[in-house]
């Protein structure tokens, strides 16, 4: 294996949570209905193909993207569609699958994928669901089918607090990995780029037709963002893909079998699971059942799609997300504090900042809650967000160019080369309580609506 | 704990949401959330949250002030007692220097914090903690003399015209408590400037000296102190400006907690090092050959460029811009005490003038980053075209 470069980073933060999932997979318990929420899908706005009450076999459209109808999202399982949940104006929130007893699932001729042109690949991906696979830089929105990317980006090693360890995932998938990484190499000429974890490769050395990268540093170290940043940084009108991990071994799934492949290996986390460990499932999986065999140990939990920093809020009867390797459960903080703005008091609290000594006490990991610990402030302090952030960006100029919709700024400042998982660890450090991320979000729509 | 809480909820309750009293909620929120950090959670993004608040920043600054001030407090009686030959302990002293400085503290924070309050009730939103840091700057960088309606008026001059009239906290370009210096120093030069204003009654009793160092040296007077008494500062001054080594401590205490920004205070100090050195080396008067040494440790410098430059909100922002602001602070104060005679202490018109030159700082700074992306899109341009 050949590391054409050595990624490391100071500029960030390992939050020191309780709360590690044990390399342990539990036994996957049974769902009884699958979601498909197009929230998942950032940028997509969908257009039903399915009523409720119409069966639908695994692997078949659900619905597809109103700006790009070659896309189409497939149900995970076979059944029946169960419910359709609409928000405000009457936007889709989720489309509910009850899962039948049968297994009939739609089947795709691969025999001889090789021999395929691109333009063949590319509407046998897109035509059986596995186009959202892919996602696309900038904006993190689903790839355009007709786009030429600068390269694709897989990165197995995520730096996010209590992230799942994809090299334990993918351990025994490493064929149909190595699979998906060769329908990606059909996909493009570009090179298709691996980041590894530079202190353990593991099994991601084996891969072939891959360049390879190592990252090292805290958080957010192992952001695509960074990667593409000091590999093929983004120009204006640049492309650049990238792909999960798991959806790798899920097109390798796909490419050898003609089935669209579902799996989500999950990692159960957080300082509210009493036993964190692993589970395969299926995207959109019921989290009820889930979670009560972890046993979380609070009466108020939050329950978080994703990580504590980047994840969704979802609830007991909520459904697992599309592109989600996490679920974090932390208690709710709504308690009152007397007099906890003293510096150095509540050391029990994870902070960065050195107005508290938690750093120092506890070596061992942190409970957290969701507690604001104070209010939203005017910006004052400044230089803090630099101190967990990376990219060559200004992140405070940058925050203030999109809340003043200055399109013109966003663009020079680097709108192109950010997603909002970046500013994760500033929502979570900065002292004015500023919804960074939120704000990222609504700049990136703001740059999809006026310049596409 | 609990009984407490209880009580101050019901004593919310008509600030509540579509309650009668809802317009004035900040003003009743700010009392509670000085007893308690609010139960609030996380709705958007992170759901997790530092332990670190603006609350908590500003009292870590408050904190840092406090051996500067006590000092200050006793040296105005120290002074006061050593020029009237009276004998005194240093519970004399510090009473002295405690019924001169109290009321001036008093009357900052309840002028300053009531336009605060109706500011914050009159734009809908919380009241910033950031006045209770300029609540307590103001009284220590005046004299001791000034009258208390001048603090006052200074003091609202300062939050309505510096703070307010920008757009309130986290827009202001100048430093506000320097304004309400500088205000007073124009307004009522008498109060403020000269040879009778810097110790504890020197205008009413003959006897007291109240000159500053700077203020002989300008006059081309010798000076009668030793680097050590300049250092330890028992020497006139404003009220909590004079011993650089209280202020020190403040400034390990803000550099340790990272509460102020280290780039600013070394960049001050070296560029008034070096500004000092080449003055020196040119000795055209006696401000000129005043050891550079003695410069570092003499008049409000330290104090200014500890407390006062590093102020977030009206510093440069990105980090290579603090090194140039630092160090352009520290040059032009220098220059100004060695130059203008009129104005011996130098640091409050130096930090001003940066204050409005630390925007155009960050333009360029923040411009270097943006050309580098642009030179970097051209380039990829030229390439596709080639």
């Amino acid at each position: 294996m050949k590391i054409i470069k050595k990624i490391q980073t100071r500029r960030g933060a390992k939050l020191n949570i309780k709360g590690e999932a044990e390399k342990i997979f539990s036994k996957t318990p049974f769902s009884n209905t699958y979601a498909l929420k197009p929230d998942d899908f950032f940028g997509t706005l969908p257009k039903l193909l399915k009523k409720e009450g119409e069966e639908v076999k695994s692997g078949e459209p659900i619905f597809f993207s109103k700006n790009e109808p070659r896309i189409k999202f497939v149900s995970p399982v076979c059944g029946m569609i169960h419910s359709i949940v609409r928000g405000p104006r009457r936007k889709i929130e989720e489309i509910i699958i009850e899962k039948s007893s049968s297994d009939v699932s739609i089947s795709h001729d691969v025999n001889s994928w090789e021999d395929l042109s691109r333009e063949e690949l590319k509407s046998l991906l897109l035509e059986s669901g596995n186009w959202p696979f892919i996602h696309q830089r900038p904006y993190g929105t689903i790839a355009n089918p007709d786009d030429t990317p600068k390269a694709i980006f897989v990165s197995t090693h995520k730096t996010n607090p209590l992230c799942p360890d994809f090299e334990f995932i993918l351990n025994q998938e490493i064929g149909a990995f190595q699979n998906g990484i060769s329908v990606l190499n059909k996909l493009v000429d570009q090179p298709v780029f691996l980041g590894t974890d530079a202190s353990h490769p593991g099994i991601f050395k084996e891969i072939k037709g891959v360049q390879n990268y190592s990252v090292a540093g805290p958080h957010p170290a192992g952001n695509v963002s960074l990667h593409i940043q000091e590999l093929a940084p983004l120009n204006m009108g640049d492309k650049v893909w990238t792909v999960n991990p798991e959806d790798v071994s899920n097109l390798g799934r796909f490419i050898k079998s003609g089935k669209f492949s579902p799996q989500r290996t999950v990692a159960i986390t957080g300082n509210a699971v009493e036993h964190p460990k692993y589970i395969v499932t299926k995207q959109g999986a019921e989290l009820q059942p889930i979670l009560e065999d972890h046993n979380l140990l609070y009466p108020q939990n939050r329950i978080v799609n994703g990580d504590v920093l980047t994840g969704a809020t979802s609830h007991l009867e909520g459904h697992l997300s599309y592109y989600n390797n996490q679920i974090s459960v932390i208690p709710e903080g709504n308690a009152y504090r007397m007099f906890g703005w003293l510096p150095f008091k509540d050391n029990n609290i994870l902070s960065l900042s050195n107005t508290s000594f938690s750093r120092l006490f506890k070596k061992r990991g942190f409970e957290v809650d969701t507690n604001l610990n104070g209010e939203e402030r005017a910006l004052v302090v400044t230089g803090e967000m630099e101190k967990v952030f990376p990219l060559d960006v200004y992140p405070m100029q940058l925050l203030k160019a999109c809340m003043v919709e200055d399109i013109e700024k966003m663009e020079a400042l680097g709108i192109y080369e950010v997603v909002p998982e970046d500013f994760g660890l500033i929502d979570y450090a900065n002292t004015s309580k500023i919804e960074a991320q939120e704000i990222i979000r609504q700049g990136i729509e703001l740059m999809i609506n006026e310049v596409g | 704990m609990n009984a407490l809480r209880k009580q101050l909820d019901a004593l919310k309750k008509p600030f509540g949401k579509g309650q009668k009293l809802e317009k004035f909620a900040p003003a009743i929120n700010a009392f509670d959330t000085f007893l308690f950090v609010p139960n609030h959670t996380t709705k958007k993004g992170a759901h997790i949250r530092d332990a670190v608040d603006l609350k908590r920043t500003m009292v870590t600054v408050i904190i840092a002030l406090l051996p500067a001030l006590i000092y200050g407090i006793y040296n105005t009686g120290y002074q006061y007692y050593v020029q009237t030959g009276e004998s005194f302990t240093f519970i004399d002293a510090f009473i002295h220097g405690a019924w001169k400085i109290v009321p001036m503290i008093i009357v900052s924070y309840v002028v300053g914090l009531s336009i605060e309050f109706g500011f914050a009730v009159y734009r809908g939103h919380e009241v910033n903690e950031g006045y209770l840091v300029t609540g307590l700057l103001i009284p220590m960088i005046m004299p001791v003399d000034i009258p208390l309606w001048m603090v006052g008026i200074s003091t609202a001059f300062a939050v309505l015209i510096a703070k307010e009239a920008f757009g309130g906290t986290g827009m202001n370009i100048l430093n506000p408590a320097l304004t309400a210096r500088a205000f007073a120093f124009f307004a009522y030069p008498t109060y403020m400037s000269g040879n009778k204003v810097w110790v504890s009654e020197a205008s009413a009793v003959d006897g007291i000296s109240g000159e500053t160092i700077l203020g002989s040296l300008a006059a081309g007077q010798d000076v009668k102190y030793s680097m050590m008494e300049m250092f330890q500062g028992s020497i006139p001054g404003s009220i909590a400006e004079t011993s650089t080594l209280w202020v020190a401590v403040g400034a390990l205490i803000l550099i340790l907690t990272g509460v102020g920004s280290w780039r600013i205070i070394a960049g001050g100090i070296l560029g008034a090092a070096v500004m000092g050195l080449l003055f020196n080396l040119w000795g055209a008067n006696a401000l000129m050959s005043f050891s550079w040494m003695n410069h570092l440790v003499v008049g409000g410098f330290a104090f200014g460029i500890v407390f006062m430059a590093t102020d977030p909100v009206s510093a440069a922002q990105t980090n290579k811009g603090k090194w140039i602001y630092g160090i352009l602070t520290g040059i032009f104060c220098i220059m100004i005490r060695v130059f203008n005679p009129a104005y011996p202490e130098g640091v409050m018109l130096a930090i001003l003038l940066m204050n409005v030159f630390a925007p155009t700082i960050d333009h360029y700074v923040v411009n270097s980053n943006i050309n580098k992306r642009k030179k970097r899109w051209s380039n990829a341009q030229e390439l596709k075209t080639a």
